[in-house]
């Protein structure tokens, strides 16, 4: 079976080379390069599948600056929770209750701005969106940290805590507003959802571009510095400028390409503008936001004690116990940090959807699972990134999202993603078992 | 072992009917339908599949009551709280209390089957509220989802007679979802034919979820570059999503979209000029038309011989059904002081946002 791996017979037998500079196969050039793997290898699925919707779309849309706009604003919302169930998954633990969490603090925030906040506040007024965020951030920590506590301190398992808690938030949500529709959203706070106001703009998205691109080779040259202060192997230089120039060339072609994305003809002649001018919608905040979270939780995840903490525990919890980590407030912490960003993605869909439905987020905690196991979470426990399950959500929105243009119908398409998670799961166990084996 | 067991819940069972049974006979004083204690001795039994949605409570149940008010029957009903098993038993405590007539919102429209039957067979008629119950003994009552799909397709092509419709279709599973789009097909079929309109996107809508048709709606747009002109959505919250794709593109007002249900958010758009039509199914009317049947069967009426009733097919065994079926309203700006006068919606509510001088009811 291991014979037919392309880097056993692109290398020649018994002579593994030691010496980074004298590779021959892709997996050691990896190596020497310090290239996640795994990664490496679903950005490269991510492109087979766009360029297969790219051709099979009837009117070859799918890498177009608008549908590639869209696919980033549908994909943040999942990929918000996802990074937060990575870290609960690498904690041996499970997270079923996101998507009734979401309906019900989406309810809450829905009928908070609509119903009390005008009558102490004034309609429209220019605090509403925040205090309402506050409001379903503090909210969905509250019930993420009351459902850890029962995880950690009482030993119920995560998954009879969370399915209990899926059924009791939704019913929860339900009783909000008796099943009714709360629309519409303060103006202010459908910014939070994207659209052609709640989007940047061309300018700010190249500020945006430049500062990350600034932002990788910064992390570039402490990293090496870093590691040159404690004697560690330096990457050699031409991978650290190959890789900076990937990274940067990446970053700044994206937001080139999605800044050619302008704002639809009606938008145009509602702001007054003059017919056809092309004025580019730049990044939407929605994504932004998910790319802050992705940022910020790679940070507490790679570089904070908390982080550490999480992945000791998941590697090894007797040993994490034993070694004197806090593994109980650590769970109970994780839990709710998870409801955190579930508050946060509820904000951001119901101001998408300019409404708060309770049945908002149904069969959600699914799609947030699949893309952090996607992106490479092991159910074993230990293993798992921030940027493989923001990737994840990507894959699972670029083939809902294809499938959608290709005119597939939806149960076809739940099959089609549900053979895509068992394969890349599949792909990924063999993948380890020979890596360790 | 076991079967000591199955008896003693069968005893235990037996006692919880006796029980309910006593507590009725204590109120009206009677053991069988042709007891004599004169006038109000017909009891009509109602099992509700759910009774915590919010629409059964507030609008069902008084104008059933309203209904079987025609006979002066006793309204007696028991919820089973979405368990088809519980509502099987729901049914036989409804008969052991001394229920004439049955009115049973189904749970699942199979399962409920055998508890159908065995009421039929101890001589109480059936009535399958709003849902539909697979037993041709009994009478059907609900609105005609096939006629909220053509009033929906008709509001929609009356504004938009030709050009590009996309039809955000209802829950792959749900059997009404398929009933309105065959609706929707009766009516655009001979102008798709002709090629006045053209059918550029279809999609069914997991759980009728309206992120879920959000997101159809703008991969729809994506695909034809905004070039459509019509959305047939099967109710109001798919066509929430629809009309938030739509603003996006700042199309909001220029794209024609159906709706069902009267959602009072809906009905706001409707005023706004954002969605076309949202078709209502008055649940008032729907309830009293029940009632009243219900009268009529438990005072010894055949099925045939009730008045207004229709053959309706059904979809699963083909079965000849006796049924009352209501025809829906379409809702759209120029009849919205039907759904304020009937008490649905308060102006407030229905003029939020709409600038004065656009809709009568508004001012």
């Amino acid at each position: 079976m291991a014979e037919t791996d392309i880097s056993t017979t692109s290398r020649v037998p018994d002579a593994r080379p030691e010496r980074p500079s004298e590779q021959r196969s892709v997996r050691d050039l990896l190596r020497s390069a310090e290239i996640d793997g795994r990664l490496a290898g679903m950005l490269v699925a991510l492109a087979i599948i766009w360029i297969v919707f790219q051709i099979a779309t009837p009117n070859h849309t799918f890498l177009t600056p608008r549908n590639l706009w869209n696919l980033s604003v549908q994909t943040s919302v999942v990929a918000i929770m996802a990074t937060g169930m990575v870290l609960i998954i690498v904690e041996r633990h499970i997270d079923l209750s996101v998507g009734a969490v979401m309906a019900l603090v989406g309810m809450i925030m829905g009928a908070f701005q609509s119903d009390f906040l005008p009558e102490t506040l004034g309609f429209d007024h220019p605090l509403t969106w925040a205090i309402t965020l506050a409001l379903g951030l503090v909210l969905g920590a509250a019930i993420g940290a009351f459902q850890g506590v029962i995880v950690a301190y009482v030993g119920v398992p995560a998954f009879i805590v969370t399915l209990g808690g899926l059924l009791v938030w939704r019913g929860l949500a339900w009783r909000v507003a008796s099943g009714q529709t709360i629309a519409p959203m303060d103006s202010n706070f459908r910014l939070l959802g994207g659209g052609a106001d709640g989007s940047i703009g061309g300018m700010w998205s190249w500020v945006v571009g430049i500062a990350a691109c600034l932002g990788i080779v910064a992390l570039q040259l402490t990293k090496r510095r870093q590691r040159a202060r404690y004697g560690f192997r330096l990457r050699p230089v031409w991978a650290e400028i190959a890789l900076g120039v990937v990274a940067c060339g990446t970053v700044l072609g994206a937001i080139w390409f999605l800044n050619r994305y302008y704002l639809p003809a009606g938008i145009v002649e509602a702001r007054g503008l003059p017919p056809g001018t092309n004025v580019s919608q730049g990044l939407a905040i929605p994504v932004l936001i998910a790319l802050g979270v992705a940022v910020v939780m790679t940070f507490i995840a790679t570089r904070r004690r908390f982080g550490r903490y999480v992945y000791a525990i998941g590697g090894n919890p007797e040993a994490a116990e034993l070694a004197g980590i806090r593994t109980k407030m650590t769970v109970v912490k994780t839990f709710s940090l998870m409801g955190l960003l579930v508050g946060l993605a509820a904000a951001v869909q119901i101001a998408r959807l300019n409404a708060a439905v309770s049945s908002l987020g149904t069969n959600m905690e699914l799609n947030v699972i699949a893309a952090a196991v996607i992106g490479g979470t092991s159910f074993t426990g230990g293993v798992g990134t921030i940027a493989g399950a923001v990737l994840g959500a990507v894959v699972m929105q670029s083939l809902v999202s294809g499938m959608v243009l290709m005119g597939v119908e939806a149960p076809l398409q739940d099959v089609v993603v549900g053979v895509v998670l068992v394969i890349a799961v599949t792909l990924d166990t063999v993948v380890r078992r020979r890596a360790t084996g | 072992m076991r079967k000591r067991r199955v008896w003693a819940l069968l005893g235990l069972f037996v006692l919880v009917l006796a029980a309910c049974g006593d507590d009725d006979e204590g109120g009206g004083g009677t053991t069988g339908a042709t007891g004599g204690g004169g006038d109000g001795d017909i009891t009509i039994g109602v099992s509700w599949n759910n009774y915590n949605e919010e629409r059964w409570a507030k609008w069902d149940e008084p104008a059933i009551k309203e209904g079987i008010g025609t006979c002066g029957a006793e309204y007696i009903s028991a919820d089973a709280g979405s368990s088809a098993e519980q509502q099987l038993s729901d049914v036989e405590n409804l008969i052991s209390q001394g229920a004439d007539a049955l009115l049973i919102l189904a749970q699942d429209t199979e399962a409920v089957v055998p508890a159908v039957q065995s009421a039929l067979e101890q001589g109480i008629p059936v009535v399958a509220y709003d849902r539909l119950i697979e037993d041709p003994g009994a009478l059907y009552v609900s609105f005609d989802n096939v006629e909220v799909g053509r009033l929906q397709a008709q509001a929609v092509f009356e504004q938009v007679p030709e050009g590009n419709y996309v039809f955000i279709k209802g829950n792959a599973a749900d059997p009404n979802a398929d009933f309105l789009r065959t609706g929707q097909q009766e009516v655009l079929q001979e102008a798709l034919d002709s090629g006045a309109i053209v059918n550029v996107g279809e999609s069914y809508t997991d759980n009728w979820d309206p992120a879920v048709a959000q997101t159809n709606m703008e991969q729809f747009l994506t695909e034809n570059n905004n070039d459509v002109q019509a959305v047939v959505a099967s109710n109001d919250g798919t066509a929430s999503g629809v009309v938030a794709a739509l603003e996006a593109q700042g199309l909001a007002g220029e794209v024609a979209v159906s709706g069902q249900d009267g959602d009072l958010a809906a009905l706001n758009r409707v005023a706004l000029g954002t969605q076309t039509v949202s078709v209502w199914k008055d649940a008032r009317l729907l309830g009293v038309a029940a009632g009243e049947a219900a009268c009529q069967l438990a005072e010894g009426t055949a099925l045939e011989e009730i008045p207004d009733t229709l053959i309706f097919t059904t979809p699963v065994n083909s079965y000849d059904m006796t049924s009352i079926l209501l025809t829906p309203q379409a809702i759209t700006k120029d009849n919205l002081d039907v759904v304020v006068d009937a008490g649905w919606i308060s102006t407030d509510e229905l003029c939020q946002g709409v600038p004065a001088g656009t809709v009568e009811v508004c001012g």
